[in-house]
């Protein structure tokens, strides 16, 4: 009987060789799939259960992770949530995360591979792996300062540091609360997710960087005024301005806002078209600079762009192959332009810094939980749209739309100010889109900003007719004095 | 049969005191882990406990000197490795159980249950001091195996848990008769095979190549495929009902050197679990959710969430673990029982599991080599049908966790929560003990 024992041995040897490939094959060749699986609570779990970094703003966490007794082990907390979930975002057991939860998960989860020598001291050391904390470039003053500027008011504001691309205030409104989307008991959640989707207004839309995009209306004009001047125009270039430009190859004509003139109804300086934001100057201008001399320079600004700062901005569009009458109607930001309150921005924080435009970034450093600083942001020159000559005589045409033009609710006493206004037509039977870019001072710029409200916001909803400069540029001015008052 | 008879032949005896420290060195440090994990590792109770150990294991090493010397050494510390490292695990999904407020108290029932095992074992050892004794008891083994098998059926007694009508209630403690119907079972087996074999083995038709037995003589393992497949359907138990069919296909192989047996029983089993998978829906749907486990609506309508949950825990384990203490064993349902080893998988990691699989390999593999080494064809038997009802029944739970076959009810031998499985497979390591003592016991000494 000896034989068939062996045979029976061997038998056995080959069911347990069996067992050992299955559990090889779930625990190694598999795992990958089985831990991504979405029903794996367990991978959400260990995710949630670590000690994530926070996220600071001026020195002061304005996320954390808070320990609290139950599975997850730690509590996402936002402070002043509604001032900072546009850049923040959440971070969600139920719906993932957003924003720079999102777009710095691996540093903020401890999982970076930067932060791999931390990881290693860490398993030494029997400790368990922290996160590294982000310090976001946001100052606090400029972002509450915008933020109570615009009010409830749909719409947006962005302030940049000109000299380095720093956002120094991300503002979308409205907004929502980034601490009821990251609790823990996941029928709430849903419940509060369910209720920010529901509203008409998009809550969860971030305006200053994503959504539909924006037309930028006479804003663009900086853009046209610009590519004038690369061209060989100066501030004193008499421009062909009627009171109705004809459009080539159509029977439409353009009007000036309030069917005004310009100069003396026929002929005016580029200097003076920006002043009062003249369509018909402007317009012409889109026909003779032809329309690929302006689209090369709304590139060098950033349109077409696809930026990450590190949220991914959705880049700004210009028409494709406009005709001449088009072109006309995009050198006043009309037709198919569209662009982020971001790009705008950036258009006047690249005229502020001398023709040089600066990559904007939101993230100023990472440290890690020792605190030790593992990363520092750098400024990065993005491109030279204009001369710094061009842009010195561009800006003295933007002071003057703050001190006699179309902006001069963006005054403040002491303070030279350079603005461009816009008035944008959504095409629908709605009040127009009110925007300002400004930057101050014009002679040592300290913060660019760009201001958009949705239809003119409350002014707008109340049917009285707005503009640029009535609904605007007040907020602008509040975010510019935020701003200088920090500089001191 | 006979064998070369050295004049000195070793015990072992010292090899295993070398073994059993180790096994005293895992299990101390696995419960130490997890009790540091847990934030309450006690100088003074991590000693008694570590006390404990060497304690029990220095008895049952002395009682293996004074009433077996010639036993297998290796037997012992393999078992007491993976009931250290079964005690050490059940205590922490105590802890991670009351981590989620539910209070459980696996760990001290277990302790209590492997204490009581090894005293059982040790009784066998005392009390059977020639397994041959046994034989004697044959039939009565075999009704005393089938009444047990029966027992869950009765009304009053028997008690149904997860699906399976395989406990009965005694005195408020459910127990799992087929634990100890299986041992009843083997013995009635090799006692009824070793009288039997040689008819069994005669010769019968010639079909495509294979000598088949005589049609006359199927009638044994007729009967037993009946009583698998009724435990199959009435108990709901898939994993009692391939163990025992098993076990009995293995012996009968064994016995009649005959492998049209091994092709027989298999073809008959593989026949009775299909049809009673189509017939019957409750068994159709083990196999619904063994073959697509990770289907969403196989998932969502709950057939198959603990086999996944099991296998999520292992994934997430890898190659070396979470570590103990250190996973979330607790989010698989039964992670102290049934899923004892997903638990395993998780925290020790693919290395750890491999390591308790070796570990049984090296158990039953000893007991074949008691097999091979016995010299009277009832002792081979008995030996090969209880070292393989461990073999079968390891396969049997672990596959049915790592999705090799339809998951089942059966407990991991040794580190499984449960009590009737810690006594019943220490009676049956007693046995082994007994006979290794006896096939590696020298002529001139041998009573």
């Amino acid at each position: 009987m000896n034989e068939p024992v062996r045979r029976l041995s061997v038998l056995i040897l080959v069911l347990f060789l069996t067992l050992m490939g299955a559990a090889s094959y779930i625990q190694v060749i598999d795992a990958g799939n089985l831990n991504a699986d979405g029903r794996n609570v367990r991978t959400l779990y260990r995710e949630f259960g670590n000690f994530r970094g926070p996220i600071v703003v001026d020195g002061d966490q304005v996320v954390w992770s808070e320990p609290v007794d139950d599975p997850f082990k730690y509590q996402r907390t936002y402070s002043d949530s509604t001032l900072y979930s546009a850049v923040t975002g959440y971070y969600s057991i139920v719906f993932g995360s957003t924003g720079i939860e999102a777009a710095e998960d691996g540093l903020l989860s401890g999982s970076a591979d930067a932060l791999f020598w931390t990881r290693m001291g860490n398993l030494l050391s029997g400790e368990t792996q922290r996160g590294a904390s982000v310090e976001l470039t946001l100052s606090a003053a400029v972002q509450r300062a915008a933020t109570d500027a615009l009010g409830d008011q749909p719409g947006a504001v962005v302030a940049l540091d000109p000299s380095t691309g720093a956002i120094k205030a991300l503002v979308t409104s409205p907004t929502y609360d980034a601490e009821a989307l990251a609790g823990h008991d996941t029928a709430a959640v849903n419940d509060a997710y369910q209720n920010l989707l529901g509203q008409d207004d998009g809550p969860l839309v971030n305006r200053a960087i994503g959504g539909d995009t924006y037309p930028p209306g006479s804003t663009f004009k900086l853009i046209t005024a610009a590519a004038a001047l690369e061209s060989g125009y100066t501030a004193d270039t008499e421009l062909y301005a009627p009171d109705q430009l004809e459009l080539p190859d159509t029977t439409a004509t353009m009007g000036n806002y309030g069917g005004g003139s310009c100069g003396d109804g026929e002929r005016t300086t580029l200097a003076e078209a920006i002043r009062i934001s003249c369509n018909t100057a402007f317009g012409n201008l889109g026909i003779t600079l032809g329309w690929n001399v302006i689209e090369r320079e709304a590139k060098e600004f950033g349109w077409g762009e696809s930026l990450s700062i590190p949220l991914a901005v959705t880049p700004s569009r210009l028409p494709e192959d406009p005709d001449r009458a088009q072109a006309a109607m995009s050198a006043i930001g009309q037709f198919d332009v569209r662009a982020t309150p971001l790009q705008m921005a950036m258009v006047a924080a690249g005229i502020a810094n001398d023709g040089v435009l600066m990559q904007p970034y939101l993230v100023e450093q990472v440290r890690d939980s020792d605190l030790r600083i593992i990363e520092q942001s750098e400024p990065v020159e993005m491109s030279r749209p204009m001369s710094a000559s061009d842009a010195n005589e561009l800006t003295d045409m933007m002071v003057a739309v703050v001190e006699s033009g179309s902006a001069t609710a963006a005054q403040i006493p002491g303070v030279e100010i350079a603005a461009k206004t816009g008035t944008a037509e959504t095409g629908r039977d709605e009040p127009p889109h009110t925007w300002i870019v400004a930057f101050a001072p014009a002679k040592d710029p300290q913060v660019a900003v760009a201001v958009v409200v949705d239809n003119g916001g409350t002014l707008g909803a109340a049917g009285q007719t707005v503009t640029g400069g009535t609904v605007a540029a007040p907020i602008a001015r509040q975010v510019i004095e935020a701003a200088l008052a920090e500089e001191g | 049969m006979a064998i070369v008879a050295d004049v000195h032949v070793r015990t072992g005896r010292r090899s295993e005191l070398g073994l059993l420290a180790i096994a005293v060195a895992v299990a101390v440090l696995a419960r130490g882990l997890v009790d540091y994990h847990a934030h309450i590792l006690e100088p003074v109770e991590i000693s008694v406990y570590a006390g404990a150990w060497i304690g029990v294991l220095a008895l049952v090493h002395l009682a293996l000197r004074r009433w077996a010397p010639f036993a297998d050494p290796v037997l012992v510390p393999a078992v007491a490795t993976l009931v250290g490292i079964g005690l050490a695990m059940i205590r922490r999904i105590d802890f991670a159980y009351a981590a989620r407020g539910r209070d459980t108290n696996f760990g001290d029932v277990q302790t209590v249950w492997a204490l009581i095992g090894v005293a059982l074992m040790l009784l066998v050892i005392l009390l059977l001091r020639d397994y041959r004794l046994l034989r004697r008891f044959t039939y009565t083994s075999g009704v005393l195996g089938l009444i047990a098998l029966l027992l869950p059926l009765m009304p009053v007694i028997g008690t149904q848990i997860n699906g399976a009508r395989i406990w009965i209630n005694v005195f408020g403690r459910s127990l799992q008769p087929g634990e100890f119907a299986k041992i009843a079972f083997v013995v009635f087996f090799a006692g009824y095979l070793v009288s039997n074999r040689d008819t069994l083995a005669l010769a019968g038709p010639k079909v495509l190549g294979l000598r088949l037995p005589r049609v006359r003589d199927m009638g044994p393992l007729a009967l037993v495929w009946v009583a698998a497949m009724l435990v199959q359907i009435y108990e709901r138990d898939l994993g009692t009902s391939l163990l025992l069919f098993g076990i009995f296909v293995a012996m009968l192989y064994v016995a009649t050197e005959r492998i049209s047996w091994v092709v027989i029983g298999m073809g008959a089993f593989a026949v009775g679990a299909v049809a009673a998978g189509t017939i019957f829906a409750h068994v159709g749907s083990r196999y619904t959710a063994w073959l697509h486990a990770l289907d969403a609506d196989v998932y969502r309508s709950g057939q198959s969430e603990q086999l996944v949950r099991g296998l999520f825990g292992m994934a997430s384990g890898g190659l070396f673990g979470t570590g103990l203490g250190e996973g979330r064993p607790d989010l698989v349902p039964y992670a102290e029982s049934d899923f004892i080893v997903a638990s395993l998988g998780e925290e020790l990691g693919l290395t750890g599991l491999m390591a308790i699989l070796v570990l049984y390999v090296i158990i039953v593999q000893r007991a074949m080599r008691t097999a091979i080494g016995t010299r009277h064809g009832f002792g081979k038997l008995l030996a090969t049908g209880l070292g393989f009802a461990i073999a079968l029944q390891v396969f049997i739970v672990v596959g049915g966790v790592t999705r090799v076959i339809p998951l089942t009810g059966l407990t991991t031998p040794f580190l499984a929560y449960g009590g009737s499985s810690m006594l019943a497979n220490f009676i049956i390591i007693g046995l082994l003990l007994r006979l290794s003592d006896q096939a590696r016991r020298p002529e001139e000494v041998r009573a």
